[in-house]
C-alpha cells in the first residue's frame, strides 16, 4: 500500500539535466520517467522486458526500463528517445526510419530506435546478422522488421559518410 | 513538384513525431484530477451471479464503483445484434465478462482492490470448443447455439461426384490468433449530465464507439464525442472492442465527476479482448482426369465465442473466399459460426479468409498430388479469369491474370529449379529446405450490400491559410491513411503532400467515413477523397476566383478569398455504389466484392528435422491490387501482412484452460522477432481499377491470406508429411515427423 515514509531520494542525470525524485525505491524507471518527468517516449507494451517498447540507455547501456527499479537509477545517467538528438535535430538513426518507412503505428519506433542507435555505437559496420540480433529484443507487429533493417543499413550509411565529411 | 503525387514514397505525415518519441498515444495524455479505472471479470466460464463481495480492509469509500445497475440507459455493447452486455447482471457467458468497475487516483491500490471484489457465482456447465457446440452439449446461445450460417449453392454439386474421376476428401484447422498490437488498449473519458460523454483513445472506428455510447448512456448523438488519439497498432483488434472500454470509463467518470483513464495491461488485453475465430474446414472436391474442378463442396465452422459481435460478417467473408481464385462449375458451401463460453472473437486482418484460404491452398496441394499433377500446374488449369464467375456466380470484370503472377512469382523465387535441387540434396540431410506457394485473392470493401448500407461520406475542407484539409472519421493505425488520403486528395487537386493534412478523427469534427476495416480505406473512402477534392476544385473554379490551370499559389489565394467571401469552402461526397454491382443476400449470390487483390506468394525455407525448427528462409509476395498510391507504405503493409501469417503459421498458439487463455504473455504467447522474418520480397503488378482512386484497390488484409498455407506447402515440400492445422510448433511437427518416420 502506498505510504510516503517508503519514498526514497533518486538523484540521476536524464538527457543531460539532473534531476531529484522521491519516489518508492522498487516503482520502476518506466513509470518515474512517464509519470513523474514527462517523458512519455519510452512506452509500456508488456511489463515484462519481453517488447523493448521502454527501451533507453542506463549509464550508456540498453534496459528495459520496465524491469529497472528507480532505486538503480540512483547517480545514473539516463537518456531517452527524447534526448537521443539535440531539440529540434534528428539522430541519423530517425531520419533514417523516416526515409525508410522503418515506423509504421510508432509504438516500438522510440524503444526500436533506442536499439538501433545502441548497435550502431557498439557496431559501426553491422552485417545482416548483427542488425538481426541487436534489435531482436525490440517486437514490432506492424513493419515485419524489412523496413526497419533498411533504415539501420541507410543509417550506418549516413553516419559513415558524416564522420568522412 | 512531380507530375503526380500518387505513386511517390511519400513520407509518412507523422512519422517525425513518432520517431522523437512526440507522439501522443492515449496512456501519454494528461488530465487533472485523474483517477485510474479498472474492470473485475467473471471468476469462471458459464453461471449465474448470485452476489458481488468487496473483501479486504480497504478504504471502500474512496473508490468509484460501477455495476450494471449505474448504466443510464441500455445495458448493451450495440454492434450488429444488442446480445452483449456492457456490464454482466445476472448471467455470466464467458470467463472475461465484465461485471464491477472500479476507479482510484492511485492506480495500486486500485490493482489492490481489484482483486479483493468476490463474484459469487453459481456455475453452470459450459461449452469450450466448436465440437461441443456443434454437439450441442448444452445450448448456451440462442435456440441451437449458432450465431450466424450461410450456404452457397452454384450449379448442381450433387450430380458431380458420379462422373468424378478423382474425389479428394480433407479437413483442416486453424488456431485462435492474438492481433497483438504493441500497444494495448486504453481509453480516457469524461462524463455528466450536462456536457455528455466524451472519450479519447486507441481505436479504429470512433463512429463504432459512438454508436455504443449513445444508447449506452441514453443521450442524444450530440452530446456524445469519440476522438482517436494516435493508436499503436490495430490489425481488427482496435475494431469492436474499444466500444466496451469506452463504456466502461465513460460509466465511471459519469459516476465519480472526474476524468477516468483505463489502461489495459498485456494480459489483461489478451486475455479479454477479441482474436481471430478459431476453425474448422472440411473440403470434398471432384476433379476430371484432364485435372479441372468440377465440384466442390466445403463446410466451414468458426468459434465464435459467448457473443455474436462481428462473427456473422467475418464468416461471411470467410465463406465468400473459401472456394478461392478458381473456377469451379458445381459449389456447396455450408458455414456456421458457433458460440462457446469463451470470450468473444472478433476482427483481425483477413477476417475469415485467413481460415478458409489456409484449408484451400493446403487442399488443392492434395488435390493436385491425386491428380497427377504439380501443384502449379493444377492451379493454372483451373485459375478464375475475366468474364467467369466465383462462388458466388459473381461474374468476373477485372482484368485478372492468376497464371501471369503465378510464372512471376515462380521467376523470382526459381521455384522450379529450387524444388528439383531440394529433393537431390535433402536426401541424407538433417536440414532440409523446402518451397511452397498459394495463390488467392481477398476482396476489398465491406461484402456484398455493406458499402452501400453504410453510404460513407468525406469531406474536403480548403482553409483560410490557403490549406486543405481531409474530413473523414478512417483512422491512421500505422497503415498509412494520413499519407495516401492526403496524397490522394492533393494528386486530384494538383498540390504538393504538404498542403494538405488530415483533420483530426474527432466525431465532433469529421463526417461518418465508416469504420476502418476490410481493406476500404483506400479503396472507397481515397474514392471518396478524390471526388470531394474535384468538387472543392469545381466550385473553386466555378466561384470565378480560380482558373482552369493554376499554380499552387493562385490555389492558396482563391481558398483565402473564397473563405473570405463565404465564410468556409467544405465539399463532401458520399459513396454511391456501381451500377454493376448486384448483391443477393438471402441467397448469397452475385458480386461479394467490388473488387479483388490477386496474388500468388512462395515461401522457401528450412526445417531442422532433429529440433523440428522451421526457418523461413525467403519470402516472395507478388500481388495486383490496382495502382500503387504509396509504395514504400504498400510494401510495408505487405511486409507487416506477411510477418504477422509467419506468427500465425509457426509460432502463435493461444493455450484455452476453462475458457480462457491460459498463455496471455508475451513470454509465452509467441511472435515473430527481427530473427525469425526474412527480408520479405515485395512485387506489385499494377493494373488500375476504374472505381478506386487513381485505380487503386484495397491491399491491407491481403497478405494475411496466402502466406500461411505457402509457408506450410513449403514444410510438406521439405519434409514430405501432411499438415492440416496451424499453428505447426516444434513439439507438433515432432510427432509428425516421428509417425511418418515409424
Amino acid at each position: 500500500m502506498p505510504d510516503e515514509a517508503r519514498k526514497v531520494d533518486v538523484a540521476c542525470k536524464v538527457n543531460g539535466r539532473d534531476h531529484s525524485i522521491r519516489v518508492y525505491p522498487m516503482a520502476r524507471l518506466l513509470d518515474v520517467l512517464r509519470e513523474e518527468l514527462h517523458l512519455t517516449g519510452a512506452k509500456e507494451g508488456c511489463g515484462e522486458g519481453e517488447c523493448g517498447a521502454c527501451s533507453v540507455f542506463l549509464n550508456g547501456q540498453l534496459v528495459n526500463s520496465c524491469l529497472i527499479p528507480a532505486a538503480q537509477a540512483h547517480n545514473a545517467e539516463i537518456t531517452t528517445i527524447e534526448g537521443i538528438a539535440p531539440a529540434e535535430s534528428l539522430h541519423a538513426v530517425q531520419q533514417a526510419f523516416i526515409e525508410a518507412g522503418g515506423s509504421q503505428c510508432g509504438i516500438c519506433t522510440p524503444g526500436m530506435i533506442m536499439a538501433a542507435v545502441n548497435l550502431l555505437e557498439r557496431v559501426p559496420q553491422p552485417n545482416e546478422e548483427d542488425v538481426r540480433v541487436g534489435l531482436a529484443g525490440n517486437l514490432c507487429r506492424c513493419t515485419g522488421y524489412t523496413k526497419i533493417f533498411e533504415a539501420v543499413v541507410r543509417a550506418c550509411r549516413q553516419m559513415r559518410e558524416q564522420v568522412r565529411a | 513538384m512531380p507530375d503526380r503525387i500518387v505513386g511517390q514514397p511519400v513520407a509518412r505525415k507523422e512519422a517525425r513525431d513518432k520517431v522523437t518519441g512526440r507522439s501522443r498515444y492515449v496512456d501519454d495524455l494528461e488530465f487533472p484530477e485523474l483517477l485510474h479505472g479498472a474492470t473485475v471479470r467473471s471468476p469462471c466460464a458459464r453461471g449465474r451471479i448470485r452476489g458481488v463481495h468487496f473483501e479486504g480492509s480497504l478504504p471502500w469509500g474512496e473508490f468509484t464503483v460501477v455495476t450494471a445497475k449505474d448504466i443510464p440507459g441500455k445495458n448493451c455493447i450495440t454492434l450488429i445484434l444488442d446480445d452483449q452486455p456492457c456490464l454482466a447482471d445476472t448471467v455470466i457467458n464467458h470467463p472475461e465478462e465484465a461485471v464491477v468497475l472500479l476507479a482510484h487516483p492511485d492506480k495500486y491500490l486500485l490493482e489492490e482492490a481489484r482483486r479483493s471484489v468476490r463474484v459469487d457465482i453459481e456455475p453452470l456447465p459450459a461449452v469450450l470448443t466448436l465440437e461441443e457446440s456443434l454437439a450441442q452439449k448444452e445450448i448456451v446461445w440462442g435456440r441451437d447455439n449458432i450465431l450466424k450460417s450461410i450456404a452457397v449453392e452454384k450449379g448442381n454439386v450433387d450430380d458431380v461426384w458420379a462422373r468424378a474421376d478423382f474425389i479428394i476428401e480433407g479437413e483442416y484447422r486453424t488456431g485462435a490468433q492474438e492481433q497483438l498490437y504493441i500497444e494495448p488498449n486504453g481509453m480516457v473519458a469524461v462524463a455528466n449530465s450536462t456536457d455528455g460523454v466524451t472519450v479519447w483513445g486507441s481505436m479504429q472506428c470512433p463512429y463504432y464507439v459512438h454508436k455504443a455510447l449513445v444508447p449506452l448512456f441514453g443521450l442524444p448523438e450530440n452530446k456524445v464525442r469519440v476522438v482517436q488519439v494516435e493508436t499503436g497498432g490495430g490489425f481488427g483488434g482496435k475494431e469492436e472492442y474499444p466500444s466496451m472500454i469506452a463504456a466502461h470509463a465513460a460509466l465511471l467518470a459519469w459516476k465519480s465527476g472526474k476524468p477516468v483513464k483505463i489502461i489495459y495491461d498485456r494480459a489483461e488485453d489478451m486475455a479479454a479482448t477479441t482474436k481471430r475465430h478459431p476453425s474448422r474446414t472440411r473440403h470434398r472436391t471432384a476433379v476430371s482426369r484432364e485435372g479441372k474442378l468440377l465440384g466442390m463442396e466445403i463446410e466451414l465452422a468458426l468459434d465464435g465465442g459467448a457473443y455474436a459481435t462481428l462473427s456473422a460478417v467475418v464468416l461471411s467473408r470467410g465463406t465468400i473466399h473459401a472456394a478461392g481464385p478458381y473456377l469451379c462449375p458445381n459449389v456447396r458451401i455450408r458455414s456456421r459460426a458457433l458460440a462457446t463460453n469463451t470470450p468473444p472473437q472478433g476482427a483481425f486482418r483477413g477476417f475469415g479468409a485467413p481460415q478458409s484460404t489456409f484449408a484451400l491452398e493446403r487442399h488443392l496441394n492434395k488435390v493436385a498430388l491425386a491428380v497427377g499433377l504439380t501443384p502449379g500446374e493444377f492451379r493454372r488449369r483451373n485459375f478464375l479469369r475475366e468474364g467467369q464467375t466465383t462462388a458466388t456466380g459473381q461474374v468476373i470484370r477485372e482484368k485478372v491474370d492468376m497464371s501471369r503472377l503465378l510464372e512471376r512469382a515462380f521467376e523470382l523465387s526459381e521455384y522450379s529449379a529450387k524444388v528439383k535441387r531440394f529433393a537431390e540434396e535433402n536426401l541424407g540431410r538433417r536440414v532440409k529446405k523446402g518451397i511452397g506457394f498459394a495463390s488467392f485473392m481477398h476482396g476489398a470493401g465491406f461484402t456484398g450490400s455493406g458499402e452501400k448500407y453504410l453510404a460513407s461520406i468525406v469531406g474536403v475542407e480548403a482553409t483560410r491559410e490557403g490549406r486543405v484539409k481531409v474530413l473523414t472519421a478512417s483512422t491512421e493505425i500505422g497503415q498509412g491513411t494520413n499519407t495516401i488520403l492526403c496524397q490522394i486528395a492533393a494528386d486530384t487537386l494538383g498540390l504538393d503532400c504538404d498542403r494538405v493534412e488530415m483533420a483530426p478523427a474527432d466525431t465532433a469534427a469529421v463526417p461518418n467515413s465508416g469504420p476502418t476495416v476490410a481493406s476500404r480505406t483506400c479503396m472507397i473512402v481515397g474514392k471518396l477523397v478524390e471526388s470531394a477534392a474535384l468538387a472543392l476544385k469545381q466550385t473553386l473554379v466555378g466561384s470565378g476566383l480560380l482558373p482552369a490551370q493554376y499554380t499552387p499559389e493562385e490555389f492558396a489565394q482563391a481558398c483565402t478569398r473564397y473563405v473570405e467571401k463565404h465564410g468556409a469552402l467544405k465539399t463532401f461526397s458520399q459513396y454511391q455504389q456501381p451500377p454493376e454491382i448486384q448483391w443477393d443476400e438471402e441467397n448469397y449470390k452475385g458480386d461479394a466484392y467490388g473488387a479483388y487483390g490477386w496474388a500468388v506468394y512462395v515461401a522457401e525455407l528450412s526445417v531442422d528435422t532433429l529440433t523440428c525448427e522451421v526457418r523461413v528462409d525467403d519470402f516472395i509476395a507478388v500481388q495486383e491490387v490496382g495502382t500503387i498510391i504509396n509504395p514504400v507504405l504498400a510494401s510495408g503493409q505487405i511486409e507487416g501482412g506477411v510477418a504477422q501469417a509467419i506468427g500465425f503459421a509457426l509460432y502463435e498458439n493461444v493455450v484455452w484452460h476453462e475458457g480462457r487463455m491460459a498463455n496471455s504473455q508475451m513470454t509465452n504467447y509467441i511472435i515473430p522477432t527481427s530473427m525469425d522474418v526474412p527480408r520479405i520480397r515485395v512485387y506489385f503488378e499494377e493494373v488500375p481499377y476504374a472505381y478506386g482512386p487513381a485505380g487503386a484497390k484495397g491491399l491491407g488484409e491481403l497478405p494475411m491470406d496466402g502466406t500461411a498455407p505457402a509457408i506450410v506447402n513449403a514444410i510438406e515440400n521439405a519434409t514430405g508429411i501432411i499438415i492440416d492445422q496451424i499453428p505447426v510448433l516444434p513439439e507438433q511437427l515432432m510427432e509428425l515427423l516421428e509417425v511418418s518416420r515409424a
